[in-house]
């Protein structure tokens, strides 16, 4: 990444954000751009979470191949992110159900929470940024 | 309390810039402090000084210009999105500046709350 | 926690999000089109109705009046300027815009 060189905060804080995907990726431009967000945010030392909710889910699908619409493939992102220390990825099971998916449509291991857990884990977050 | 503001949409296509910048300015008016606000996705668009809106409708990046100047807000474009829509350091408007994400992780750090306008 | 939507609910479903994901206590600000849904006729009132039994529910006046539908708001819903807005926002630990 470009920026690797400025993730000097120095405030030794760390703080809880949650990265929350709620869109199909290449119909609009959030999955991607957020996704380079996430591993900037990882690279300062902070606590986080990658969350992938109603067409979010979408993202992780197996099998993505955008050649045919000359578009950057950024699937593969997703399982780099271990290397990136994120190990936090969540997908909400109704969002899954409601699109016919289960986990073993998904390119990464995910944690599925039901609604409630993840309600809770969105309410004791510091900094949520959606996309 | 310090708030940090994100606007992921460019101007006049939707309301996001336009409901940021009430936000900020009102923030400030109460007394609240608004260090930084980060333009990304398509809000870097918002720093373009070359829009030129018709004389009886708001122009909406030289506003956010003006409250960076009469309040010190530090107006960020994110360099990566920038470069992708032609958005360069020959075409920002005053007090607008380009740089990276890091910027915006830094609100989330070092600010008390990070709102976030878009579509 | 307070919650941001700034969609219409009889266009977008990210209210409906948001009220699935908001706990008890939480609140509910609508800005932008997302104010239509706090008004009477309108198919989400129900909803916004059968919400604010466990969560505060807040319309932005200026996007009401915007819309011509200042005095068309839902009982229960608490119309504010943008000073509450950012009193909301200073009062929560944490926001969540629903985009």
């Amino acid at each position: 990444m470009s920026d690797m060189d400025e993730m000097e905060d120095g405030s030794g804080i760390v703080k809880k954000f949650m990265f929350l995907n709620r869109k199909a990726p290449h119909g609009t431009v959030y999955a991607l751009e957020g996704l380079e967000v996430v591993l900037i945010t990882a690279a300062f030392d902070q606590d986080v979470s990658m969350v992938f909710t109603d067409d979010g889910v979408y993202q992780l699908m197996k099998g993505i191949d955008s050649k045919g619409i000359e578009v950057k493939d950024f699937s593969k992102t997703y399982r780099a992110l271990d290397g990136y220390d994120i190990e936090k990825l969540y997908v909400d099971q109704a969002s899954m159900d409601a699109r016919g998916l289960t986990e073993d449509d998904l390119i990464v291991d995910v944690t599925v929470l039901a609604v409630d857990e993840m309600a809770n884990l969105m309410a004791e977050q510091d900094v949520v940024i959606s996309f | 309390m310090q708030f940090g503001i994100l606007v992921n949409e460019g101007p006049y296509s939707h309301q996001a810039s336009d409901s940021a910048y009430l936000f900020a300015r009102t923030a400030l008016e109460k007394g609240y402090k608004v260090p930084r606000v980060f333009f990304y996705h398509d809000g870097v668009y918002n720093a373009s000084r070359l829009a030129t809106p018709p004389q009886d409708d708001r122009n909406v990046g030289a506003r956010w210009s003006k409250l960076a100047a009469d309040h010190g807000v530090d107006l960020v474009v994110c360099v990566a999105a920038a470069q992708r829509r032609g958005i360069t350091d020959g075409v920002l408007g005053d007090n607008f500046r380009i740089s990276g994400l890091g910027q915006l992780v830094e609100m989330g750090i070092q600010y008390d709350r990070l709102v976030t306008f878009g579509d | 926690m307070l919650h941001i939507v700034n969609k219409s609910a009889t266009d977008r479903g990210s209210l409906e999000s948001c009220l699935r994901m908001a706990t008890k206590g939480s609140a509910v600000l609508l800005i932008e089109d997302a104010v239509y849904a706090a008004t009477t006729g309108n198919t989400a009132a129900a909803k916004i109705q059968a919400a604010a039994a466990d969560l505060k529910i807040y319309a932005l006046g200026p996007d009401l009046a915007a819309r011509g539908m200042a005095g068309r708001v839902l009982d229960g819903v608490n119309v504010v300027d943008y000073g509450g807005f950012v009193d909301l926002v200073a009062e929560h630990s944490n926001c969540q815009s629903w985009l």
